[in-house]
């Protein structure tokens, strides 16, 4: 099925200062996009903007062939409940709520997907551990089980190797790019050029506003690069009222 | 005195200690679930907050119908959903924090309910509302209470796998999240106001909290601490009805204490977690990690 996100001059802000300024674009379905910028470009304002968590300061993000709970998201810092008593095949299985709301059983066949996803990324064996005697790297791979469980066609992901070993990025790298092969949408905020580079078809280059958005070979050129640097990421508090787009 | 004596008598001999007992049980069933869940959301003092905050409600009711407790009740429940609501909305338009609103509310009820309180009626009432009294308990409370427990675990047990997940993840749901909140807060409000028939609106929020805190230093699942939790409050309902009649004591207090003798157990002996556990003589596991 097709979907894209289109994003219609949008702006996102904090306190009417925008992070994302004039964005126009689109996420074609089964792209997989590398966000990529300096600290403060607004690249999680943007994911944020997405999934409908901040209202526009103006324009829109108008989603066809999707709707906005079935986008999926790794956020950059989860903020798990440390010492909850519940345990990894659980959390996996949490994958399933949009699917089974209140009312519907979880099931033989879910738990095997679920189970599956475990699997995956390399968690088999840990299915009845406790989340709280996990290390980071494995708490990583477990949301990407969840995320994998979630089975959703458009797939957000916010700094998604931060702090991971070699190991860990590998593995999961590698169910990126079996989701990619699936078909599914992925855009994923990135730091890591290099990564980009090899892994990610395209690449939207972002320092509040798009300096380049497209292939990635192109995007990332040296001077779009040195572009992105230049970017300040000061608030002016006493900036002008910005006239663009104003009729 | 013999164990009959102690343990069975009053309860053979009197209707009122009976009812109580039903009363303590029925509390203890919907309320030890709840404060389970307030702990694993870390809104154990948000709890507190509001159980001061159905005082006012419940002042007003017996300003305007005696100490009736039907028409107390309703005030209550209007009082804390009404905190809830307000302190709510806020902390989410203003700069204050939920947890400082919540603390400015609770003080403020608590001072108005008095206020209210003594601009009727003597001591003796007062006492009754703030710590309970086993004699208030009459028929039409009895059956509050247990419509409220069966509703508050009924709701639980739907809402159980979202506020699973909220308490857990809380950004998972996104949006989603807030709707089960409220229905959350809700039952916390309605089941305050159950246990403040038999406990006193004071004490109330003792048979919610203690059996919840206490209970997991015994169980790791949730389903388990629950369990444990309605287990240690039917216990201190029962026991400390036992203390309060045999010795003349406030109901709500007598109760309270008792959870309390529980939690201060659970602290030291309990399987895990507890002083026992960590500075007994237990040595530490370690075996080579698995590799995968």
């Amino acid at each position: 099925m097709s979907n894209t996100i289109r994003l219609e001059d949008l702006t996102l802000g904090y306190e009417r200062h925008p992070a994302v300024h004039h964005l126009s674009g689109a996420f074609v379905s089964g792209t997989m996009t590398a966000v990529v910028g300096p600290n403060g470009a607004g690249k999680s304002t943007l994911l944020k903007g997405l999934l409908g968590l901040m209202r526009p300061l103006s324009g829109r993000v108008v989603l066809s062939g999707v709707r906005q709970q079935q986008l999926a998201c790794l956020p950059q810092q989860v903020m798990l409940e440390p010492d909850f008593p519940i345990t990894a095949l659980e959390v996996a299985m949490m994958g399933h709520w949009r699917q089974v709301g209140l009312w519907r059983a979880m099931g033989k066949e879910r738990r095997g997907t679920a189970m599956a996803a475990l699997a995956q990324v390399g968690l088999a064996g840990f299915e009845q551990r406790w989340v709280s005697s996990l290390s980071s790297g494995q708490r990583q791979r477990l949301l990407f089980a969840r995320l994998i469980v979630e089975d959703a066609p458009v797939i957000l992901l916010d700094e998604p190797f931060t702090a991971m070993d070699d190991r860990t990025m590998t593995d999961l790298l590698a169910v990126v790019q079996q989701w990619h092969q699936g078909g599914r949408t992925i855009i994923a905020v990135l730091h890591d050029l290099e990564q980009v580079r090899r892994y990610f078809p395209e690449t939207l280059l972002l320092a509040r506003h798009a300096l380049a958005w497209g292939n990635t070979a192109a995007a990332l050129s040296a001077a779009n690069l040195e572009q992105a640097r230049c970017m300040s990421e000061a608030w002016n508090s006493y900036g002008l009222p910005c006239t663009q787009g104003a009729a | 005195m013999t164990f009959y004596d102690y343990i069975i008598q009053p309860f053979a001999e009197f209707a009122f200690m009976r009812r109580a007992l039903a009363a303590c049980l029925a509390v203890a069933l919907g309320c030890a679930p709840v404060g389970v869940f307030l702990t694993l959301r870390r809104m154990s003092l948000m709890g507190d907050a509001l159980s001061h905050a159905i005082l006012p409600g419940v002042a007003a009711g017996y300003l305007l119908a005696g100490l009736s407790l039907p028409v107390m009740a309703a005030g209550g429940m209007i009082a804390g959903a009404g905190t809830a609501l307000l302190s709510g909305a806020v902390s989410r338009f203003t700069l204050l924090r939920e947890d400082a609103t919540f603390a400015a509310f609770q003080i403020v009820s608590l001072a108005a309910g008095v206020t209210l309180l003594s601009m009727r009626g003597g001591n003796v009432d007062l006492m009754h509302l703030l710590f309970g009294s086993v004699l208030a308990v009459d028929d039409a409370s009895l059956l509050l209470i247990a419509l409220v427990t069966s509703l508050s675990l009924s709701v639980l047990a739907i809402i159980y796998r979202p506020l699973i997940i909220d308490c857990f993840d809380p950004g998972y749901l996104r949006r989603g999240g807030g709707g089960w909140h409220a229905i959350f807060l809700a039952l916390t409000v309605l089941n305050l106001v159950a246990a403040f028939q038999a406990l006193g609106s004071l004490m109330a929020i003792g048979v919610m909290m203690l059996p919840a805190v206490a209970a997991r230093f015994w169980a790791r699942t949730v389903a388990g601490v629950m369990a444990v939790a309605v287990v240690i409050a039917a216990l201190s309902g029962g026991a400390g009805l036992l203390l309060s009649w045999h010795h003349q004591l406030p109901s709500g207090p007598a109760i309270v204490l008792t959870a309390g003798v529980c939690l201060l157990f659970s602290v030291m002996m309990g399987k895990r977690g507890s002083l026992w556990a960590r500075f007994g003589p237990y040595g530490h596991h370690y075996s080579e990690g698995r590799s995968n």
